[in-house]
C-alpha cells in the first residue's frame, strides 16, 4: 500500500516538474515537429560595403533530446573596402588586384577598392544527443563557400551535467581547413604593386611585370579550437556561463587585397608594398555571460576578454534587456562595446629608406580601435504561435592612433577615418 | 598589464566555480529557468549574424563559441 502510494506520488511529481520545465515526455517528444528559424539581415556601410544576408534554420527532436539542426546562409556583398593605402594630397592610381584596369582615388580620399563582389554559401548539419547518464555528446559539420575562398570545418563537444543538472561542463574542438584563390593570384609577400603609367611598351610587358608579383595556385590555412565551459545555475532567476577559448591556426593569413603605402619624409607615397602576415597566430580568450529574468523581462549581460600572439588584446562587452511590453509583444534594447589594442604587426604606412619589418600590414582592423553598437529588437508572438521580429542598430568603429607620427602631409590627412552602418534583420519562426 | 588581467579574471573565475557547488535550484524550481527567452542561445540567429558582422570588422572572433574557420569577409 505504502509503496503503491509512493510510486503514484512520484509519478505525480515527475508529470508536474515535467509541466514546470516545459518538457515534453517521451511519447510526445517523438512526434515533435520542425521547428524553423528565418531571417534577412542588411548589412550597409556608409560609402563602403554593403551586404544582404539570408539565414534559414531547422530543428527537430527526434526523442529523447536526440537533436538534429541545420542552417543554410546565404549573402552577398558588394562595395568598397580600404585598400590599406594612406590619403594624398593628389590623385592617386592603384591597379585593381585581379591586374585588370586600374582605379582612381581623389585626393584626401581613403583608399578604397570599390570592386568587391562576392556571394556566399554557408551549410551546417549539428546532431546532440544524451551519451549515458548525465553526459551528452555533440558533433557538427560547417562548410562555407564564396567565390575565392572554401572554408571546410567538423566540430565535436561533450558535457556532464552535475548538481541535479545545476552545473555543466563541457569540452569541444573544432577543426577548420581553409582555401584561399584569390582573383589574379596571391602577391609575392612586399612586392611592388605594378601601375601602367605608360611606362610599359605593351600590354604583354604590363603582364609580364604583373605576373611577377603573383603567387601560382591556392594557398590554405588550418585552424585548431579548443573551447572548455562551464554552466552554472545561480538562482531561480539566474545563470551564468564561463569559456575559455584556445586556438591555434597555421597557414596564409595575408589579405591579398591589402597594401601598405612607403612614404618619403614629406609624406608623399612613393611605391606601394603587398602586405605579409605571419603564417601562424595563437589565441586565448575567456568569456562569462549571465542571464537574470525580472518582473520586467530578461537581461544578458557578457564580457570577453581575448588575447593572441600578435599582441592584440580586446574587451568585449556586450547587453541585451529584454522588456515585456504584453504578454506577446517586447522590445529588446542592445547595446555593445568593442575595444582592441593594435596588433605588433600593423603600420600605417612604411617609410621609405628603412628596413622592412618581417611582417607588416597596414589593414585597420588590426590596428588600434573602439567600436560600439547601439540599437533595439522590436518581437512579437502572433495568435498561431509563431513569432516576427525587427531589428534595428547602428555599428561604428573608431581607429585610433596608437602613436605613430606622421610626416609631412600625412598630418593634414585623416589615417584613422571612422566607419559607420547600419544593421538591419528582420527575423520569422513557425 | 595583460598577463595581471589574466590573472585577476583567472582568480575570479576560480572563486566563482568554487562557490557553484552550494548554487542551484531544485527540479521542481525551473519554471522561469526553462522559459525559451533564458537559454544562453536563445536569439541563436541574432548571434550568428553578429559573430559574421563582427568577425569581418574586428581583429577578434569566438570566445561564446569556436572562433572557427571562416570566410575571405572584407
Amino acid at each position: 500500500m505504502q509503496l503503491t502510494k509512493s510510486k503514484n506520488v512520484t509519478a505525480a511529481l515527475a508529470t508536474a516538474t515535467c509541466a514546470l520545465l516545459g518538457v515534453t515526455p517521451t511519447v510526445d517528444a517523438q512526434e515533435s515537429v520542425w521547428e524553423m528559424d528565418t531571417a534577412l539581415l542588411y548589412y550597409g556601410e556608409t560609402d563602403r560595403v554593403t551586404a544582404v544576408e539570408g539565414v534559414f534554420a531547422a530543428k527537430k527532436d527526434f526523442g529523447d533530446e536526440h537533436i538534429f539542426s541545420a542552417k543554410l546562409v546565404l549573402d552577398t556583398l558588394t562595395g568598397a573596402s580600404a585598400t590599406g593605402a594612406v590619403p594624398q594630397e593628389s590623385v592617386q592610381t592603384f591597379t585593381r588586384p585581379s591586374g585588370n584596369g586600374q582605379y582612381q582615388i581623389n585626393a584626401s580620399d581613403t583608399p578604397l577598392d570599390d570592386t568587391f563582389k562576392d556571394t556566399r554559401v554557408q551549410l551546417e548539419g549539428q546532431w546532440t544527443q544524451p551519451l549515458w547518464q548525465d553526459y551528452k555528446v555533440s558533433s557538427g559539420l560547417h562548410l562555407s563557400k564564396e567565390y575565392d575562398y572554401l572554408s571546410l570545418a567538423v566540430n565535436g563537444s561533450l558535457a556532464k551535467d552535475f548538481n541535479q543538472k545545476n552545473t555543466t561542463v563541457s569540452a569541444g574542438v573544432s577543426l577548420a581547413f581553409d582555401t584561399i584563390d584569390p582573383e589574379g593570384g596571391r602577391p609575392v609577400a612586399f612586392s611592388q604593386m605594378v601601375i601602367d603609367q605608360g611606362q610599359f611598351a605593351n600590354e604583354e610587358a604590363y603582364r609580364t611585370a604583373f605576373g611577377e608579383t603573383r603567387q601560382s595556385g591556392s594557398d590554405d590555412k588550418t585552424i585548431v579550437d579548443l573551447l572548455f565551459g562551464v554552466t552554472q545555475v545561480i538562482s531561480r532567476k539566474m545563470l551564468m556561463q564561463f569559456n575559455y577559448g584556445y586556438s591555434v591556426s597555421e597557414g596564409y593569413h595575408t589579405d591579398p587585397f591589402k597594401v601598405l603605402s612607403v612614404v618619403n619624409e614629406q609624406g608623399q607615397t612613393q611605391s606601394l608594398l603587398y602586405e605579409n602576415r605571419p603564417d601562424k597566430r595563437a589565441r586565448h580568450s575567456v568569456y562569462w555571460q549571465t542571464k537574470y529574468a525580472s518582473s520586467l523581462g530578461v537581461s544578458d549581460v557578457s564580457y570577453r576578454f581575448a588575447t593572441d600572439d600578435w599582441d592584440i588584446n580586446s574587451h568585449t562587452i556586450d547587453t541585451r534587456f529584454r522588456i515585456n511590453l504584453s504578454n506577446n509583444t517586447y522590445i529588446q534594447p542592445h547595446f555593445r562595446y568593442y575595444q582592441q589594442s593594435a596588433a605588433d604587426l600593423y603600420r600605417p604606412f612604411l617609410m621609405e629608406g628603412n628596413e622592412l619589418p618581417k611582417h607588416a600590414s597596414a589593414d585597420y582592423r588590426l590596428g588600434e580601435m573602439t567600436a560600439y553598437t547601439l540599437g533595439f529588437k522590436y518581437g512579437m508572438t502572433m495568435a498561431s504561435g509563431n513569432e516576427l521580429a525587427f531589428r534595428l542598430e547602428y555599428y561604428q568603429q573608431n581607429p585610433k592612433n596608437s602613436g605613430v607620427t606622421a610626416p609631412g602631409i600625412l598630418q593634414q590627412q585623416n589615417l584613422y577615418p571612422s566607419l559607420n552602418a547600419i544593421i538591419a534583420q528582420v527575423s520569422y519562426s513557425f | 598589464m595583460t598577463n595581471k588581467l589574466t590573472k585577476i579574471i583567472g582568480l575570479v573565475l576560480a572563486l566563482q566555480l568554487v562557490g557553484c557547488a552550494s548554487l542551484g535550484v531544485k527540479p521542481w524550481e525551473r519554471d522561469i529557468l526553462a522559459k525559451k527567452e533564458m537559454a544562453l542561445d536563445a536569439e541563436g540567429i541574432d548571434l550568428g549574424l553578429d559573430d559574421h558582422i563582427y568577425f569581418s570588422k574586428e581583429a577578434t572572433s569566438g570566445g561564446r563559441a569556436f572562433a572557427g574557420g571562416g570566410c575571405g569577409c572584407n
